[in-house]
C-alpha cells in the first residue's frame, strides 16, 4: 500500500477507535438514564423517584386483575418475581393486556401503591401462529386431564 | 491474488464501473420484483395471524426488513467512506453518497411502520426508549449526510466531508443493535439470533424472502443512482461524451 494511504488508514482507524471508546464511556456513564423503566425491586430499594412520574415495568401477576364494578377503573399487581407493587389505573387497557403479560405503567407512587395514567403492553420476541398456539394450549389441557385421572 | 486486486482496482475506474453496474442492474431489479412480489403476497395474505397480535403482525414483513436495511446501508456507506477517504476514488465517494437517500427512506419506513404496529400492540405510537430513539437519531444522521453533501459545491470535497460524518455515525449502529439488550426498553429483543429464531417457521420464511427482496432492491437502486451521479460529475470527460454520442446515456 502507498505510504500516504497507509497513513490515512491508520489515522482513520485511530479516530474510529477513540470515537468508539468515548461513546462507550458516555453510555456507561448514562446507564441509569437510558433505562426505560424501573422494576418493582428498583422501586422497593428506592431507586425510583418518589416525587415525580416514572415508568414501572414488570409482569401482571396471575389472578391479581380486578375491575371496578362501574367505570373503567382497574387494579392489578406488577411483579418481577421478587417484589410486587399494586397498580391503580383508570382508562382503556391495550389489547395485549392480560395476566402474565409484560406491561409498562406510567405514573407516580402514592405511598405503597402506584397510580398509573398510562398502561402500555410490552410484546416479547415470540411470534406464533394462532392455530399453533391453540394446538399447544389444547395439548397442555389434554396432558393436565390425563395427569388428573389416575 | 494479484489478478483479483487488479480487477478491484479497475472497478475504481468510472467508465468500467458504469458499464458493469449497467449489466448488474436489470438482474437485481428482476430478482427484487420477483422476491418482493412473492414475499409480500406470502406475508400479507398467506402467512398466519399471530396468537397475540392478530393481523397486525403482518406489519413485521415490512418493518423488520426495512429496519435491517437501515443498518446495513449505513454499514455499506461506512465501507465506501473508508475507501473514499483512504484511496480517494470517485466510485467509492459516489457509492457512499448514492446510498444515503435510500437508507434514509428505509429508516423512515422502519419508524413509520413501527409506529403503526405500536399503536394496537403496545397502546402507543411512540415512546422515548433506547431502541426507538437511536433509530430516530439514525434518520437524522442520514439527513445530515445528504444535507452536508448538498451544501458543499465541489462534489468531491462534499463527498469526503460527508464520509467523515458517516464514520462518526458508525458508533450508532451497535447502539441500535444492542439497545434492547443493554437497557430495559419497550421494544422487544431480537427474535432472530445466531442460535435460532423465536419466530414460527410459517412466519419466518416470508420474512426472509422480504429481507432478500430489499437487498436486491438496494443493489439496483444504489447502482442506478451511482451511475447517474458519476455521469453527471464527469460530464466533461471523454467517456461520458462517447456514451452520450452513442445514445447509451
Amino acid at each position: 500500500m502507498h505510504p500516504l494511504r497507509r497513513r490515512r488508514l491508520a489515522f482513520l482507524i485511530a479516530v474510529l477507535t477513540a470515537l468508539g471508546l468515548a461513546t462507550g464511556l458516555i453510555l456507561v456513564a448514562l446507564e441509569e438514564n437510558l433505562q426505560h423503566f424501573y422494576s418493582p425491586t428498583d422501586v422497593e430499594s428506592g431507586k425510583a423517584p418518589s416525587d415525580r412520574r416514572f415508568r414501572l415495568g414488570g409482569v401482571v401477576a396471575e389472578g391479581s386483575l380486578a375491575r371496578a364494578p362501574e367505570g373503567l377503573g382497574v387494579r392489578f399487581a406488577v411483579t418481577d418475581r421478587f417484589r410486587t407493587i399494586e397498580v391503580h389505573y383508570q382508562g382503556i387497557l391495550p389489547d395485549l393486556f392480560r395476566e402474565g403479560q409484560s406491561v409498562i405503567a406510567v405514573g407516580r407512587l402514592e405511598g405503597e401503591r402506584f397510580r398509573a395514567d398510562q398502561v402500555l403492553a410490552k410484546h416479547d420476541e415470540n411470534y406464533v401462529p394462532k392455530e399453533v398456539a391453540e394446538a399447544i394450549a389444547r395439548a397442555r389441557q389434554l396432558k393436565e386431564a390425563e395427569d388428573a385421572t389416575p | 491474488m494479484k489478478h483479483w486486486l487488479a480487477s478491484f482496482h479497475r472497478l475504481a475506474s468510472p467508465p468500467i464501473f458504469f458499464r458493469l453496474a449497467g449489466r448488474i442492474m436489470p438482474w437485481s431489479l428482476a430478482l427484487a420484483i420477483l422476491s418482493g412480489g412473492i414475499g409480500l403476497v406470502w406475508g400479507l395474505v398467506y402467512a398466519p395471524a399471530d396468537y397475540l397480535q392478530g393481523e397486525s403482525v403482518r406489519i413485521l414483513y415490512i418493518h423488520v426488513p426495512a429496519a435491517w436495511m437501515s443498518l446495513a446501508i449505513w454499514a455499506f456507506m461506512a465501507f465506501a467512506a473508508i475507501a473514499a477517504l483512504v484511496w480517494r476514488t470517485k466510485v467509492a465517494e459516489t457509492l457512499a453518497m448514492a446510498a444515503a437517500p435510500i437508507g434514509a427512506c428505509f429508516t423512515a419506513i422502519t419508524l413509520l411502520t413501527g409506529s403503526l404496529w405500536g399503536r394496537p400492540t403496545w397502546g402507543t405510537y411512540w415512546v422515548w426508549d433506547a431502541r426507538l430513539t437511536s433509530e430516530l437519531i439514525l434518520l437524522f444522521l442520514y439527513l445530515g449526510v445528504i444535507g452536508l453533501y448538498r451544501t458543499i459545491e465541489d462534489p468531491r470535497r462534499a463527498a469526503r466531508a460527508a464520509s467523515v460524518l458517516i464514520l462518526v455515525g458508525l458508533v450508532n449502529l451497535p447502539i441500535i443493535r444492542y439497545s434492547v439488550e443493554w437497557w430495559s426498553t419497550l421494544h422487544q429483543p431480537a427474535s432472530i439470533r445466531l442460535s435460532g429464531s423465536s419466530i414460527h417457521p410459517q412466519m419466518l420464511w416470508p420474512l426472509l424472502v422480504m429481507a432478500l427482496a430489499t437487498k436486491f432492491y438496494f443493489l439496483w437502486a444504489v447502482l442506478a443512482r451511482a451511475r447517474m451521479m458519476l455521469a453527471e460529475n464527469e460530464s466533461n470527460k471523454q467517456w461520458v461524451r462517447d456514451l452520450w454520442r452513442e445514445g447509451r446515456l
